[in-house]
């Protein structure tokens, strides 16, 4: 079955997005990444000096990966960071493809939702295609959507936390009332258990780093969220069964043997 | 003519000087690296034909490992 990602145009296979960074070793993280089955990786740019080789490192790896890149914003507080280090991304690594995050609070790395909105249309009137890491809030979402997002990355919880889908009321709500917007949750997520909820929700990717990069055997848990995000995928698509208040039996109770008539106190007459 | 380059300061004999030529005289050889001159984006093409001007601020980066 065609079971396609959308993003701007690109089709993917996965469903799961991962970053690079927090890994014991960079071995250890091309492993995982591949372990992963992901075809998208998220990276950054920081101030390097010539000595320094991990810039080239990094792009040998990306280059033998052939993963799609997602250059990211990360620890952009305002508009003009936000397009010097996004036009720097692109130079370098040749995509349009952008995680924009613009931070509002240090503490709880909350995105900046006026920030966003600001940033993101000055960088889709300059070519980009923006990636949004933003709030579960609905108004912030559909704004998003105005200035030309076609891509929402809604958190689960905040970055490095591993708390999972913290509201769910309003990922549903993002969810329902935005049917056709391809949403990626992105940040919190802890446990494959909680990657397949958010499938099951109906999202439609899931990006994270962290419960990967910092699991015992990141390999091994790597290749465990795979097969979550795959599950979760499979069930939304199954159509999960209603819930109910009240038990009600898989096997059949009629021609049931030994079967006695008995009255509501269980007694047998 | 000084300048700060990531951060930190660096004396430049010439008067009149480029990006490329800092960019060579600092060791930035290849294509694996981008500039922002005073938080503004510098395109590759133009590095020759940018001039500096004392106090200027140099960023010079290069990918990293991100989520």
């Amino acid at each position: 079955m065609q079971d396609k990602l959308k993003l701007y145009g690109k089709e993917f296979s996965s469903r799961l997005l991962v970053g690079t960074a927090l890994y014991p070793s960079p071995a250890i993280m091309r492993e995982s990444v591949a372990a992963s089955g992901s075809e998208i990786i998220t990276l950054s740019l920081r101030r390097q000096s010539p000595e320094q080789q991990q810039g080239k490192m990094l792009w040998d790896y990306i280059r033998e990966s052939g993963c799609q890149l997602l250059p990211n914003t990360a620890g952009c507080k305002t508009t003009k960071e936000v397009i010097a280090l996004a036009e720097m991304s692109r130079e370098i690594f040749g995509t349009d493809l952008l995680k924009l995050e613009v931070i509002g609070d240090d503490y709880n790395l909350q995105p900046d939702p006026f920030g966003l909105v600001d940033a993101a249309r000055e960088l889709i009137k300059r070519g980009f295609k923006v990636l949004p890491y933003c709030t579960d809030d609905l108004v912030v979402c559909r704004k998003l959507l105005d200035v030309g997002c076609e891509v929402l990355m809604p958190w689960g919880s905040p970055i490095g936390t591993g708390r999972g889908l913290m509201n769910k009321y309003n990922l549903q709500t993002l969810r329902e009332r935005l049917p056709d917007t391809p949403l990626i949750i992105d940040a919190g997520i802890g446990a494959p258990s909680q990657a397949a909820e958010a499938m099951e929700l109906g999202f439609d990717a899931v990006l994270l780093n962290t419960a990967i990069a910092k699991a015992q055997n990141p390999v091994l848990m790597a290749e465990a969220f795979r097969l979550a995000v795959a599950s979760g995928r499979a069930a939304r698509n199954a159509g999960l069964m209603l819930k109910r208040q009240t038990a009600s039996p898989s096997t059949p109770t009629l021609d049931m043997p030994f079967w006695q008539q008995t009255v509501s106190s269980g007694e047998k007459v | 003519m000084n300048l700060m380059v990531n951060g930190e300061s660096l004396t430049v004999q010439q008067s009149e000087q480029t990006i490329a030529g800092v960019l060579q005289q600092l060791g930035y050889s290849g294509e694996i690296f981008a500039v922002a001159l005073n938080g503004n984006f510098v395109a590759r093409a133009t590095y020759g034909e940018t001039s500096l001007h004392d106090g200027d601020c140099l960023d010079i980066v290069a990918p990293v490992v991100g989520g």
